[in-house]
């Protein structure tokens, strides 16, 4: 029995928790990538261009190592000394954590375009074939037949993005009354079936366990899921109102200086945005800024009103802090 | 002189040496289990005692308490009936196999325990093979509180195995048939001679295995469905505070796991010591 490769490869990701691979020779010089978990294919891909690119450019031959886990776990080792040169993490939070610290230049975001998001995301679903429960939006979600998987919003920075839309719908949906947003938060999370902590395991279930209708992640992870599984037993539905989901990226400037790499990590992030780069992120199915890529990908990207974190909820701090802190909203909503 | 030399080295001294190897013992133990345990105490030491006790109160932690305590009894229990009946088997027969089984036994130590976690939840899941044949029949494992309890059992069998086997090895199949000369029957030779015998390597590695439930972690998570209130364990709660960045709030709830599972090891210990001394006390 052949297991499938996501499959395989997150169960591997699992066991190891954090892995570091790479290719260093003694000479050259290393950088050091931290990353999100299910960011592996996309960085194996990216990274050789680069190395290419910067040969040609510079004439110097580098290795780029990379070390993925879970974003804030990835934040926790550098804050507790992982000599990291840069990090693409799919959270704000984590990024900022590092910048408290002083080991990220505060302005951070506005070091490169974009809020310093070469690419971005959205919350998207996968539904079974046929999409026999007819879900379309947040609103079916909450119908009583319908079982959701998605990470959990206390472990994940998928599932806080997944809880940040469905209440951001509901803002919108009952104009802002909090006894009606929070009923139906109530029952949206009373519909889930399993919560795992990350991203790959909630696949896990709803693939290989087969468990609910309906499993929310990114948009970019969807459909790769999708496209791994085979495009006849699954759809990506992307509902008309979801949230924006940044894939911040920095230069850890202490780190950077200390390995002697501060132009090699500025340029790095920067070729995040090249027209080249960008249109591998968006064979990836990420959402990328670069216009003559989002002209030639548009059919890939349904249009959605994708609503900001700092506009719903103030800031990613008062997000945190109202919902997702202990005792706040999100224990509260799921208290019985 | 000579008496405090006989004081350092003991009484039943064969090889000289005491001085180098307690001191290498001692570092040992310090860099490996004190240092740590220190760290995690120099964490607490951030909070208040009011702030403490409202992190280890909270009506969620309190939950996975009961679901952990209660699924790693349930366990220990399991372990403790099969646990006997794989050392009996392993030290009083001998069959083709018998190698292969007892070296199958430390699998569940051999085995990262994510990698058992997931397996068991492939098993048990409605779409697998054991959860594809019991789901009809209305029993649900995986995602529940008897997938934990399973997960436990497979990860700490070992310990009443290997604790239990050691003894009965020590015990001449001669003492059954001592006590079945003096006319005991099958049952009370079991209950009178063989049990009081193996009876405190029985309760310590039932022990072992209890405590060793209580901080499983990799195993259970990808079983456990992770319910607020209903399937969530210790350990998880542990590993939301560090998601969360409150390493203090984590040392807490794990000083928690600490203190109870030291508990009962010692409760544990100054029972045999007691137990062993009235059997031998029986004796004179």
């Amino acid at each position: 029995m052949a297991l499938p490769t996501i499959f395989r490869r997150s169960l591997i990701a699992i066991a190891l928790g954090v892995t570091v691979s790479g290719t260093a020779a003694a000479q050259e010089r290393e950088l050091l990538n931290s990353s999100y978990d299910i960011a592996r294919e996309l960085f194996a891909a990216i990274n050789p261009e680069f190395q290419a690119w910067w040969q040609e450019e510079h004439g110097e031959e580098i290795a780029i190592s990379q070390s993925h886990g879970g974003s804030s776990a990835q934040a926790r080792a550098i804050l507790q000394g992982l000599r990291a040169d840069v990090v693409t993490f799919n959270q704000v939070t984590d990024v900022q954590v590092l910048a408290d610290a002083g080991l990220v230049a505060e302005d951070w975001q506005d070091a490169f375009e974009n809020n310093a998001s070469p690419y971005y995301s959205t919350t998207a679903f996968l539904v079974r074939k046929g999409n026999p429960k007819g879900i379309e939006s947040w609103d079916d979600l909450v119908k009583e037949d319908v079982q959701m998987v998605f990470p959990n919003p206390k472990t994940s920075g998928n599932g806080r993005y997944t809880y940040l839309a469905a209440w951001g719908f509901a803002e919108n949906e009952f104009d802002g009354d909090e006894e009606q947003i929070e009923e139906f938060m109530r029952t949206f999370l009373a519909n889930v079936a399993v919560f795992d902590t990350g991203g790959r395991g909630a696949t896990t279930s709803f693939i290989e366990r087969e468990i609910g209708d309906v499993l929310i992640s990114f948009e970019s992870e969807v459909n790769n899921i999708r496209k791994e599984y085979g495009s006849d037993d699954y759809e990506v539905i992307v509902p008309p109102v979801s949230i924006l989901a940044e894939f911040p990226v920095a230069v850890v400037g202490e780190n950077a200086e200390r390995n002697g790499n501060s132009d090699l990590a500025q340029s790095y992030l920067e070729y995040l945005y090249t027209e080249e780069t960008q249109r591998l992120l968006a064979g990836f199915n990420y959402r990328v800024h670069n216009e003559a890529v989002v002209e030639e990908f548009a059919d890939q990207f349904p249009e959605t009103e994708l609503l900001e974190v700092d506009e719903v909820f103030g800031s990613w701090d008062e997000a945190m802090e109202t919902h997702f802190e202990g005792g706040g909203l999100l224990d509260q909503l799921q208290r019985r | 002189m000579s008496q405090l030399a006989s004081w350092r080295t003991g009484s039943t001294r064969v090889l000289p040496g005491f001085g180098l190897s307690m001191g290498i013992s001692v570092l040992f133990i310090s860099l490996v289990l004190l240092l740590p345990i220190t760290g995690l105490f120099g964490q607490l030491a951030e909070l208040s005692f009011a702030e403490y006790w409202a992190i280890i109160t909270e009506g969620r932690v309190v939950a996975s308490y009961m679901v952990t305590i209660g699924a790693a009894a349930v366990a220990a229990i399991i372990n403790a009936i099969f646990g006997l009946l794989l050392a009996w088997v392993l030290v009083r027969y001998d069959f083709p196999g018998k190698r292969l089984l007892d070296a199958l036994m430390d699998l569940p130590f051999a085995l990262p325990t994510a990698v058992a976690g997931i397996t068991l939840a492939t098993l048990y899941a409605s779409s697998g093979w054991m959860g594809g044949l019991l789901e009809p029949l209305g029993f649900q494992v995986a995602y529940t509180w008897v997938g934990i309890a399973l997960a436990m059992a497979f990860t700490s069998i070992p310990f009443v195995v290997r604790t239990v086997q050691p003894v009965l090895e020590d015990m001449p199949v001669e003492v059954d048939e001592a006590a079945m000369s003096l006319g005991a029957t099958d049952g009370v030779a079991f209950r009178r001679v063989i049990l009081p015998h193996i009876w405190p390597a029985l309760v310590t590695g039932t022990g072992l295995a209890f405590v060793r439930s209580l901080g499983e972690f990799g195993a259970i998570i990808f079983i456990a469905g992770n319910m607020p209130y209903e399937t969530e364990i210790t350990a998880l709660m542990i590993f939301v505070k560090l998601q969360e960045y409150d390493y203090a709030g984590a040392s807490a709830i794990a000083s928690v796991v600490l203190f109870v599972s030291l508990a009962l090891l010692l409760a544990i210990n100054i029972w045999q010591g007691r137990f062993v001394r009235r059997l031998h006390g029986g004796k004179g």
